[in-house]
């Protein structure tokens, strides 16, 4: 039973501090010079791990889906599949959870850091509001960029296909993505693109837990990173479900 | 310069606790403007607590604790503001922003707490900086700078807004007695110029004995002693006694 009242206790945690991330994210002063850092600190730093990984996860799969659908005679399904699987979920799944591997361990590393060496009291001391200053930017930079890496990983993706699919089959390069984007719908593409928001709320908001809430000093450090990437993770995956139920429900056409 | 011997601090009966743990019980003392009071105490008796209750960093559980003329307990954030502008904190290990150059470190509250223009800043930085020693640094990170050249860049950080009352966590602490006594001799310089009145959490006797007016030493949450430095080592607690005479951590 216990576990269960922690379970709950940090869902209630992480849940207020998401709202007060929401409510302070439209009430002045605007941290704007903080959310600007942290979009090139987030969305810049993390791109070519999200390039390089998605190139490299599309080759892949394209490897082994050949190697299946040579069986059948249907190669010409290849750019298809690989599209449909990529945008729909590899690429947003796939880059929610580097992003929670890179961004999520730094952001609670930083602010248990900043916690544990007083620098958010000399913030409070100054004051400025801390949880504006550093959380809400840190979150909204999260929302905000993991979508366009997200697309970033769609595409590197297809990019690896078409390269592996080149070296095996000799294809051109318009059919290959004519044969992409032909079984492709907006409804596949913009939904499961925007559902990473959440993820990077999540990845935001449990991290910023983590660092911000910490009081164990220099051993919370390396707590909390380790403690946002796990959690992080876990939470990304168990949304990604819920969150698909909610875009066939929205969208019943996506439903393949 | 400030108007003599008007309160600068003032703590009315404060109790704290964390937990089941009492760190101050019902502790109440005083010190003027332009004067400087240092707060000894084993460790663990409550010393930091003393002055982030004096910034408004924590809430006492009960008491009143009065900085300049207004009380800070039950004060909403927005008047609160007004009164941390007449505060300056040397954390103990200085707290400087790791990302941010010394230079961004000291222009943050400028441009977030007042209207000044930024040629304003950057020469109110500087003169800051030079006040210190450190002049010629503003472009370091605080991961570049030594011990203590990171304590007079905590007080540079602590004092660029003119504050009425400094704040200063262990500022000798980690450092050699020369470099201890430059810091020392930096206090006693903008006590001495500005009036600015003094709350200084300390272990080095030898500081305190060069610094303080008046001194007040807790023990297990509760003020044993208060008074000059002679009147605390003619205390009749013990703990007090032996902290200013033996001139180690009892």
């Amino acid at each position: 039973m216990r576990w269960i009242t922690k379970v709950l206790e940090f869902v209630g945690k992480v849940g207020l501090l998401g709202l007060r991330v929401l409510t302070d994210s439209i009430r002045p002063p605007f941290e704007f010079a903080q959310l600007l850092r942290h979009l090139a600190e987030v969305g810049n730093k993390s791109l070519a791990l999200i390039v390089v990984s998605g190139f490299a996860l599309g080759a892949v799969m394209t490897l082994h889906t050949r190697s299946t659908l040579v069986t059948f005679g249907a190669t010409a399904m290849i750019p298809a599949v690989q599209a449909v699987s990529f945008f729909v979920e590899i690429g947003p799944l796939v880059a929610g959870l580097l992003l929670a591997g890179r961004v999520g361990s730094g952001i609670g590393a930083v602010l248990a850091n900043m916690r544990a060496s007083e620098q958010i009291d000399a913030i409070e001391s100054l004051s400025i509001d801390s949880f504006k200053f550093l959380v809400v930017p840190r979150v909204l930079a999260c929302v905000i960029t993991l979508p366009l890496l997200t697309l970033f990983m769609d595409f590197a993706g297809l990019l690896g296909g078409f390269l592996s699919e080149e070296l095996t089959s000799h294809i051109a390069p318009a059919l290959y993505f004519n044969r992409a984007f032909d079984h492709l719908h907006w409804s596949n593409f913009i939904a499961p693109t925007l559902k990473t928001a959440v993820f990077g709320f999540i990845i935001g908001s449990v991290s910023s837990h983590f660092g911000y809430s910490t009081d164990k000093g220099a051993q919370g450090v390396g707590e909390a990173a380790t403690n946002s990437v796990v959690v992080s993770s876990l939470l990304i995956i168990v949304a990604d479900v819920l969150l698909i139920k909610c875009i066939y429900f929205l969208f019943p056409d996506t439903a393949l | 310069m400030n108007e003599p011997h008007a309160i600068a601090v003032q703590f009315k009966q404060v109790t704290k606790s964390f937990g089941t743990q009492r760190i101050l019980n019902d502790v109440s003392f005083h010190i003027e403007q332009g004067r400087a009071l240092c707060v000894l105490g084993r460790s663990g008796t409550g010393k930091s607590v003393t002055l982030k209750l004096i910034m408004a960093l924590m809430r006492p559980d009960s008491g009143e604790i009065w900085v300049d003329r207004d009380n800070v307990v039950g004060m909403d954030e927005h008047h609160l503001s007004s009164v941390r502008k007449k505060l300056g904190y040397l954390f103990q290990d200085a707290a400087l922003f790791d990302s941010l150059t010394l230079y961004e470190n000291l222009a943050l509250p400028l441009a977030r707490l007042t209207k000044k223009a930024k040629n304003e800043i950057d020469e109110l930085v500087h003169r800051t900086l030079t006040d210190v020693g450190l002049g010629g640094d503003g472009g370091k990170y605080p991961s570049a700078l030594s011990g203590g050249m990171k304590k007079r860049a905590g007080l540079a950080r602590a004092l660029v807004l003119g504050p009425k009352i400094l704040l200063a966590d262990e500022p000798s602490s980690g450092l050699d007695r020369i470099t201890a006594s430059e810091i020392d001799e930096l206090l006693m310089r903008r006590r001495a110029e500005h009036g600015t009145a003094l709350v200084i959490v300390s272990h080095d006797i030898h500081g305190v004995g060069r610094v303080a007016d008046r001194v007040a030493v807790l023990d297990k949450g509760s003020l044993v002693a208060f008074g000059s430095v002679k009147e605390v080592s003619q205390s009749e607690n013990e703990v007090a006694r032996r902290l200013i005479t033996e001139r180690t951590d009892v």
